[in-house]
Formats: C-alpha cells, sequence, structure tokens
C-alpha cells in the first residue's frame, strides 16, 4: 500500500470523529438546530481530502500519518469549539482554510528545505523582531499581564507561533554548521596538576559559595550541577566564537521573560534550544549548563517581575482561601476566587469529566445567570473542557494522538540523511511536544498555567497557521528523507 | 545523532506520561475532594439545572414537593415549591441552593437529584437520556396529617402514626411547623424564633414520657417472667420506694391489686415496685430492644434525630445507677431520668401491636423513575423480636381494658376496639405544667396502625386522657376510615 494510500485510510477515522462529535453536540441541543451546523463539519472533511490530494501530488512519499494525525486533532478541537460557541467553530473553520493555504504555500515555496539555510541570519533576525513586536507602542497587546499578541487593525495575531519557527529554523542550521567545533576534545589528558586546578578549584569555590550563601537545597544543586556542567565543558575547550549566538539564545529566552512577561513560550523556546543542542552535540554538560541557567534566571525573574511571581504562587497555592484585593476586579476576595480562579475551574472541570466524562455537548461551561464558568474556554482551558466531556480516556486518546505525532515527527528525523535535516525535523517537533507539555501541564497543574495554545486544537488563528506551516516542513524533511531511502530499496 | 533523537523520545514519552497521571489524579483520585471543595459552584449550578424529583403523599398524587422551571435554553433553573405549605414541612423538608436541604429532601438527596454512578451515567449519556431527578412516593397520609395538626390546633406537640406491620409512617407532625416556600426569604427569621419551628418535636425532641413508659416495665416484666397479668401486688399508697415515699396519682390507695387492674387504673406503687423486682439491667435491655439508646432506624438525617433513654442531670445517658421504680413509671431521679421522643414512644406502641416485632421506621415508599419504573421498593424490615407474640398478645389485651373502661376512654372508636396508654408527667420548675401522652393501636385483634400524641406544657390538670387521647382518636379516624 502506498504511502499516500494509507494516508487517505487514515483519514478515515477523522471523518468518523468529525461525523460522530458534530452529531452528539446536536443531539444535545436539539433546540438550535440550522441547516448550517453540520456544513463545518463537511467543511473540515472537505479541506481534509483537498489537502490529501495536494500532499499526494507534491510530497508523494512524505510521512503518510502526521497529516492524518493533525486532522484527528483538529477535528477535536473543531468539535469542542462549536460546542463552545458556534459562531468561533465557523471561524475556527476559516482558519483552517487558511493555514491549508499556507500549508500549501510552504510546500510550493520551499522545494528543498536546504534552502532555508541560506537565509537563517534573516530568518532569525525576524524571529527576534516578531518576538518583541507586542511591546511595540501602539500594535502590542497585554493580555494577563503577558504581551503575547500585536493588533494590526482588526487582525490580532500571535508572532511568537511563528517566530518558534524561525528560531528552530536558525538553530538547527547553526548547529549542523558548528557542533563539531562547539567543542574540540582533547586527544590526550590534561597532565595531572592541570585537572586538579580544574575540578579542584571550582569545587573549593562552590563549596564556599554554598556554605557562606544562604541558598536552600534547590539553589544550592542548581548551582552544583551548573559548575560541574560548567567544568564538563570547560574541559572540552570549548569555542567560546561560536558559544555567541548560543549565549544570545539564552539572553533572548530571558528577553522574553522580561518583556514579554510569559514563562510558558519562554520554557518552550529555551527547551526546543537544549533538545537540539543536545542533539547536535551528544552532550548532557551543555544541556546541564543551559537548564542551570535557564533555572536561575527564571528564578531571579519570579522573584523579581509581578506578572511571573504570581502565576507561580497560583500554581502552588490554588485553593488557598486568604483573602485579599482581587487586582482584576478590585474586590476583596478569597485568592481561589481571583488568581486561583481559572486553574480552580480547570480541575474542577476534569474531575467533573471523571473516567468516562460528561458526554460531548454535555460539560457545564456556562453560568446560569448567563456569563462564563470556565474562563479561556476555547484556548487555554481547552484541554479541560475535553477532559470534562470525554473524560479521563478521551483525553488520554487526545495526548496518545499527541505522542504518535512527536513519533512521526522523531522518526522522520531518524530517517533523514543529513545534520540540517535530522536537526529542523527534531527541532520542531521538539517545540510541538514541548508546546503541548507546557499547556497541558499548566492545566493540569504539573507547572504553573502560562497562555500557548494546544497545537491544531486550541483556537486561534496564527496556532493553526503556525502549526500547519511546521507540519509543512516537516512533511517536506519526510518527503526527501524516504523517497532516497525507497530509491535505494531500504525500507522505511 | 539518532542516539540522541531517541533519548529525546523518550523524554517526551515520559512527559506524556506524566500529563496522563495528573489527568488521572484530578479525575479519579482526587475527584471527589474537588467535587467537594467549598469554592466548586459546579454541583450548585448542576442541581439547578436538574429537575428534582415530586415527593407524593402515599396517595401517588398529591404533591409534597415538586420543581418549577423558569427561563429558557441553558439559562433555564429550577426552584423547588411546596403545594402542601406548612402541613409536611418537617417529614419533607426543603431543599434550595442558598439554604441547603433538610429532612427526606436531604436523606433522599440522591434519588432525588438523580444522582447515578459512572456507569449507570455512561449509559445515559450514551441513550441521550437527559439527567432527572427521581420521584419519591412517601407514606404519609394526607387526611391522617391534617387531622393531627387539627387536633394539637396550634399547640407546641408532635404526633406520630406508623403501621405496626410495615413499620410505615403515616403521620409525622411537630408544632410549630414552617412553611418551607418561605425558607430562601425568611431564613433567618425562622432560624431564630424562639419556638422553634425548624425543630422536629417528633424526632428531635425528648419528653418524660410519664405513665406511657409502664408499656415499656409491663412488656419487660411479662416477658421476663417476673409477673402475669392476672398477679396480685399491693397498690397502697404512698409506698416507700428507693427510700423516698411514692404515691398514686391522685394519693389513691388499690390496695391489692391485679397487675391487669394496675395498667387500667395506671397504679404508680405498682409499677414501681414491678420495675424493682425487673432490676436495671433487664430494664435496659428491653429498652434498648424497642429501640432506645439509639436513633430511630428512620430514612431521616440523622442530624435531625435523636436518641431516646435514662438522662442523668447533666444530660448523659446512664444505663446504670437509676432509680429503676422511679424510672418504671415514667419518671426518675438526678441520677437518671426517663426521656423519649415520640417516635420512639410511637415504636413502643407500634412493636406491641406487632406481636412483639418491632419493625423499622419508614418515611418512603418507593423511588420510582420518570418511566413509571420502580427503582427501589421500601421493603418491611424487621429490627428486632421485642418480646414473644404472646406476651405482646396479653399486653395487648390489657391495653384494651385502658381505653375501654380506664384513664384512656376518650380515645374509645366506635366500632374498632383500640388498645392505648396514657401519660401525665409533671413538668416546670415547680410543677406547674404537665406533658399529657397518648399512645395507642387499633384494632386489637389485629392492629393496623399505631400512634403517639404528646403536647408541650399544659396548664395542670391536663391529663393525657383528656388532652391527648381525642386527638389520637380523631387521627385514628382519619386514617382507619372514621367511625366504620
Amino acid at each position: 500500500m502506498s504511502a499516500r494510500t494509507r494516508e487517505l485510510f487514515g483519514l478515515l477515522p477523522v471523518s468518523l470523529l468529525v461525523a460522530a462529535g458534530f452529531a452528539a453536540v446536536l443531539t444535545t441541543r436539539t433546540a438550535d438546530v440550522s441547516d448550517a451546523t453540520l456544513t463545518y463539519g463537511a467543511v473540515f472533511l472537505g479541506l481534509c481530502v483537498m489537502a490529501h490530494l495536494f500532499i499526494r501530488a507534491r510530497l508523494p512519499d512524505a510521512d503518510p500519518y502526521m497529516f492524518p494525525l493533525a486532522a484527528l486533532l483538529g477535528a477535536v478541537g473543531l468539535v469542542v469549539i462549536y460546542r463552545i460557541d458556534a459562531e468561533l467553530a465557523r471561524e475556527q473553520a476559516q482558519w483552517f482554510v487558511v493555514g491549508l493555504v499556507f500549508f500549501a504555500a510552504t510546500i510550493l515555496l520551499v522545494r528543498d528545505h536546504h534552502i532555508l539555510e541560506r537565509y537563517r541570519y534573516l530568518i532569525a533576525a525576524g524571529s527576534i523582531v516578531l518576538l518583541l513586536m507586542p511591546r511595540l507602542p501602539g500594535i502590542g497587546a497585554q493580555a494577563n499581564g503577558a504581551f503575547l499578541a500585536i493588533k494590526l487593525g482588526p487582525i490580532q495575531f500571535q508572532p511568537a507561533e511563528f517566530a518558534k519557527l524561525g528560531i528552530i529554523i536558525f538553530l538547527a542550521s547553526y548547529l549542523r554548521e558548528t557542533a563539531d567545533i562547539l567543542l574540540r576534545p582533547r586527544l590526550r589528558p590534561l597532565p595531572l596538576t592541570r585537572q586538579l586546578l580544574l575540578f579542584g578549584l571550582p569545587a573549593l569555590a562552590t563549596l564556599l559559595l554554598v556554605l557562606g550563601l544562604d541558598l536552600g537545597p534547590a539553589g544550592s544543586i542548581l548551582l552544583v550541577v551548573f559548575v560541574a556542567s560548567l567544568v564538563a565543558v570547560v574541559r572540552e575547550r570549548p569555542s567560546l566564537k561560536h558559544f555567541g549566538p548560543l549565549l544570545l539564545v539564552w539572553g533572548l529566552a530571558m528577553l522574553m521573560l522580561i518583556f514579554i512577561r510569559d514563562l510558558g513560550s519562554s520554557l518552550m523556546f529555551f527547551g526546543g534550544f537544549l533538545a537540539l543542542l543536545y542533539v547536535a552535540t551528544g552532550r548532557l554538560s551543555l544541556v546541564g549548563v543551559g537548564s542551570t541557567m535557564f533555572l536561575g534566571g527564571a528564578t531571579f525573574f519570579a522573584s523579581n517581575v509581578s506578572h511571573v511571581r504570581s502565576r507561580i504562587d497560583t500554581w502552588l497555592d490554588t485553593f488557598s482561601t486568604r483573602r485579599g484585593v482581587c487586582p482584576t476586579t478590585g474586590e476583596v476576595t478569597e485568592f481561589v476566587n481571583c488568581q486561583g480562579y481559572q486553574i480552580a475551574q480547570s480541575l474542577f472541570a476534569q474531575a467533573d469529566g471523571g473516567l468516562f466524562g460528561q458526554g460531548f455537548g454535555r460539560a457545564l461551561l456556562d453560568l446560569p445567570g448567563g456569563g462564563r464558568l470556565i474562563p479561556a474556554a476555547h484556548t487555554d482551558l481547552i484541554y479541560s473542557v475535553i477532559v470534562n466531556e470525554i473524560g479521563l480516556f478521551g483525553a488520554a486518546g487526545l495526548i496518545g494522538a499527541y505522542l504518535l505525532l512527536v513519533f512521526r515527527g522523531f522518526k522522520t528525523a531518524l530517517l533523514a540523511n543529513d545534520g540540517f535535516s535530522k536537526l529542523l525535523a527534531t527541532g520542531l517537533t521538539a517545540v510541538l511536544a514541548l508546546q503541548v507539555f507546557v499547556i497541558v501541564g499548566g492545566v493540569t497543574r504539573v507547572i504553573p498555567l502560562t497562555g500557548v495554545t494546544l497545537p491544531f486544537v486550541s483556537y486561534g488563528g496564527s496556532s493553526i497557521v503556525a502549526n500547519m506551516v511546521l507540519l509543512a516542513l516537516l512533511l517536506i524533511v519526510s518527503e526527501k528523507a524516504r523517497s532516497e531511502r525507497l530509491r535505494r530499496g531500504g525500507l522505511v | 545523532m539518532n542516539r540522541q533523537i531517541v533519548q529525546l523520545f523518550a523524554l517526551f514519552a515520559v512527559l506524556f506520561a506524566l500529563l496522563i497521571a495528573f489527568t488521572s489524579r484530578w479525575t479519579v483520585f482526587e475527584a471527589q475532594s474537588l467535587a467537594d471543595n467549598p469554592n466548586n459552584r459546579r454541583p450548585l449550578i448542576e442541581e439547578q439545572r436538574i429537575p428534582r424529583g415530586i415527593i407524593y403523599a402515599s396517595d401517588g398524587e398529591t404533591e409534597l414537593a415538586r420543581s418549577v422551571g423558569r427561563g429558557r435554553g441553558n439559562n433555564r433553573i429550577f426552584t423547588r415549591t411546596y403545594p402542601q405549605g406548612r402541613l409536611f414541612a418537617h417529614p419533607i423538608g426543603y431543599s434550595f441552593i442558598t439554604n441547603g436541604r433538610r429532612s427526606l429532601e436531604l436523606s433522599r438527596n440522591e434519588d432525588l437529584a438523580g444522582q447515578e454512578d459512572e456507569f449507570e451515567s455512561l449509559f445515559a449519556g450514551l441513550e441521550g437520556r437527559e439527567r432527572e431527578g427521581l420521584d419519591v412516593v412517601t407514606n404519609l397520609d394526607v387526611a391522617g396529617t391534617q387531622a393531627a395538626v387539627a387536633g394539637l390546633a396550634g399547640r407546641k406537640g408532635s404526633v406520630v402514626a406508623i403501621e405496626p406491620q410495615t413499620g410505615k409512617v403515616r403521620v409525622m407532625v411537630s408544632i410549630p411547623e414552617y412553611d418551607p416556600n418561605l425558607i430562601p426569604s425568611a431564613f433567618e427569621q425562622i432560624n431564630d424564633d424562639p419556638n422553634q419551628p425548624d425543630l422536629n418535636r417528633a424526632t428531635q425532641e425528648l419528653y418524660p414520657p410519664g405513665s406511657t413508659f409502664k408499656v415499656v416495665t409491663a412488656a419487660a416484666a411479662m416477658d421476663s417472667g417476673k409477673v402475669n397479668p392476672n398477679s396480685v401486688i399491693d397498690g397502697s399508697s404512698p409506698k416507700e420506694i428507693s427510700g423516698v415515699a411514692l404515691a398514686n396519682s391522685g394519693g389513691q390507695s388499690f390496695g391489692p391489686i391485679s397487675f391487669t387492674d394496675a395498667l387500667t387504673n395506671s397504679v404508680n406503687t405498682v409499677f414501681a415496685q414491678v420495675g424493682e423486682t425487673v432490676g436495671r439491667n433487664t430494664m435496659v435491655e428491653y429498652m434498648k430492644r424497642f429501640g432506645f439508646y439509639q436513633d430511630p432506624g428512620l430514612d431521616y438525617p440523622s442530624f435531625q434525630m435523636i436518641p431516646s433513654g435514662i438522662l442523668n442531670g447533666d444530660g448523659d445517658f446512664v444505663t446504670d445507677g437509676f432509680d429503676v421504680g422511679r424510672v418504671a413509671i415514667g419518671q426518675g431521679g438526678l441520677e437518671g431520668e426517663i426521656r423519649a421522643s415520640p417516635m420512639q414512644m410511637a415504636l413502643v406502641a407500634a412493636a406491641i401491636g406487632n406481636r412483639g416485632r418491632l419493625m423499622r421506621p419508614r418515611l418512603t415508599d418507593s423511588v420510582v423513575r420518570k418511566d413509571g419504573r420502580i427503582k427501589e421498593r421500601v421493603e418491611p424490615d424487621l429490627q428486632s423480636q421485642v418480646v414473644k407474640p404472646e406476651v405482646a398478645d396479653r399486653l395487648a389485651q390489657m391495653m384494651g381494658r385502658v381505653v375501654e373502661e380506664g384513664t384512656g376512654t376518650a380515645a374509645a372508636l366506635s366500632g374498632i376496639t383500640v388498645a392505648g396508654k396514657t401519660g401525665t408527667a409533671e413538668v416546670g420548675a415547680n410543677r406547674e405544667f404537665t406533658q399529657p401522652w397518648f399512645i395507642a393501636f387499633a384494632p386489637v385483634e389485629e392492629p393496623r396502625m399505631a400512634i403517639a400524641v404528646t403536647i408541650e406544657r399544659q396548664p395542670a390538670g391536663s391529663q393525657g386522657g383528656t388532652v391527648a387521647a381525642p386527638i389520637a382518636k380523631s387521627v385514628l379516624e382519619a386514617l382507619l376510615g372514621g367511625g366504620a
């Protein structure tokens, strides 16, 4: 069976899910059936078939599972958004059209992803500009204390969604070139005296610092890991010149904490960076230095930037009933009903879902007197609504679908023949997986809740379009890798 | 590079597993505590959106409580209304979002709110069934309840009527009552009312039972073989009991008298002597068989019930050290004084009327789904065999004499034989009030109804036979079909 035929079969469960999902939502509100309701589903399936035919024509050998998995996730999102607000579902369906246009355009324009390497500095500069745009007066927009969106007339979009692609392209290209010269391992061991100096002095300094400063256990561990990793890196004679751009990425992540004030996207970027650094060099010591530097910086900003600190307070102390003036309403309320409200409602909604959920269209979303019980139900908290409606089993299925998509992404990286392709596929997949972890981890209280979208599922034009481009790039890499393998008669 | 990619995938697999683990934590392991979190408004909102089941009287038609909807679509909410007003306030109670629940509305909440377990709700989802409350058919009789309220005529007190063979509670009236429809608007006022209209005197208040307790003493004495109906005992007055003289009512001295006649005339000195013969341990044992020292086994919230028993001066239950002679006649002293709820005394009458078999009292007859299928029928349930059937039969005959020719003639019905016992406890700091009682069952040959009536703090001279017995008579008439 050809890859594309498998892809077509993969779309079958998607169509079943769309039909069943919309039917379930419809039966629960027979009151407002209109002839337009089922058309969203039909339009969505039509788009999937068109995209499939397009891939069949342009990328015949590309991975057959990635597109159906993304379509499945999109279908779940569309059903849940339709259930939340039919008007939003209509807009989301439109965004899918726009997303597919970008998807097709990417495949048409980027025939070979290696041409991206040529523009890597341009792409990097563009990404940084994109990231900082929300702080520009006039077009920037603040939401919940974070600067994530820009407004251009009627259009509002989140530049970070696109910047993540650019940064990954840049890093993949840069690391492909410099990975081998970042570190220059010595061929012969150092003389004993130099060894003692290299290990002894930092160990002594660390000991003095840990004893001298009151760092607490977490801080001490951080410092020890940092120094140990740094020593390990220094031992391998790092090329400072080539580390420059990488320090820049760390600086950028810190800058995002200060300027954009968003821990989630900062974590996503830096995590993607560390993943690439590790895959490119195979050195855990670099990950050690990088992650301790990030954690150190994040801790510093957590205690100095009130927005970041309050996110962490909310995470640790969600159900606190201490009373205080609520910054958003100005009224005196309990913490759980102000700062903790969003995450508390998320957990209440999940508890209400239980093992099997309340069923599509049956979760409690609105207050009887009007207004929403769950804030940001269609964006940040969509996972909670999904758990509420289809339960732990449905949620496990959703996470399973993401894991399969991530698996196909890494599989593509494994099959790829050159360093850039491998790193690009790895980076794109890692940043997608991290985004899932950051938002689902946020609403399930694994980590502090920050506002990033659930890829392919959450409502939002920028997210859909950016992730469709990400998918297109992965498919392009996959096409090259698999067609070469097939030509050589290898298994794919 | 490939090794690192595989390792990276493994890392993400672990991170995603962590997400599933945390989702499980909230959906399964901590779901209950989250659902119970006071800041979780979901149960309240959810509840408002579901029409609660209807509560019916025993006829299956008279609605005692139902839900009315307001608003449309997603904004439709339901509130409770009580068509019978204050008449069934105590047995039925209320259910409001802002004020919580009481009485049967609380004890049958899961059925009324249609709460089903996880699998039931899964099937309901598959079948497309809307969640809705189940109806509850009670054993409460409208005419009997009206007769009891009319009989008490605003005086504080209580009437409880139970079917002896089944334990069905047909009447549970407590005066004063409140209008459950006013709970949302006048909650504080009802709560703070010094007359305590929110107190169910049938199950939440203990009174000295006076001579009605002689039925318990007689049952214990006859079943344990200490006396029989024909035993002759000295009924002189006064008589020294526990070192202190005890007099009969009105100081009347009976001389040697049969045990049957002693019950007919409620002779204190005879029963005090019998009590001393029975002894404390046996007395307490028989009391426990009658249900004393524990909450009545009623389908009713436990915080709205208290056990009857012997209480000392500090208000603690005691099972030893009390003056058994005085307890035997429904009194006592600082070391221990008998106190009983109207429900408990109705259960005493019911147990004797059912040949010594005490059936668990029940407010609920059945729980019915909206499509008419019965989800649960409450079957009669034996609580204990209190005395041997022959002993109960003999005691029933003796109690028949009380109504025929003794202190309880005011309860006599035409065409139906009634067995009963009067009681008149003196209360108040200077014994300036009485607590009149009457317990009974009828017909004597095959009892179909048992009853207890009591009234609080009546002016001195008010007797159980003259004040409480007529109320029992009218309620029994209403329940057993008039003077037929």
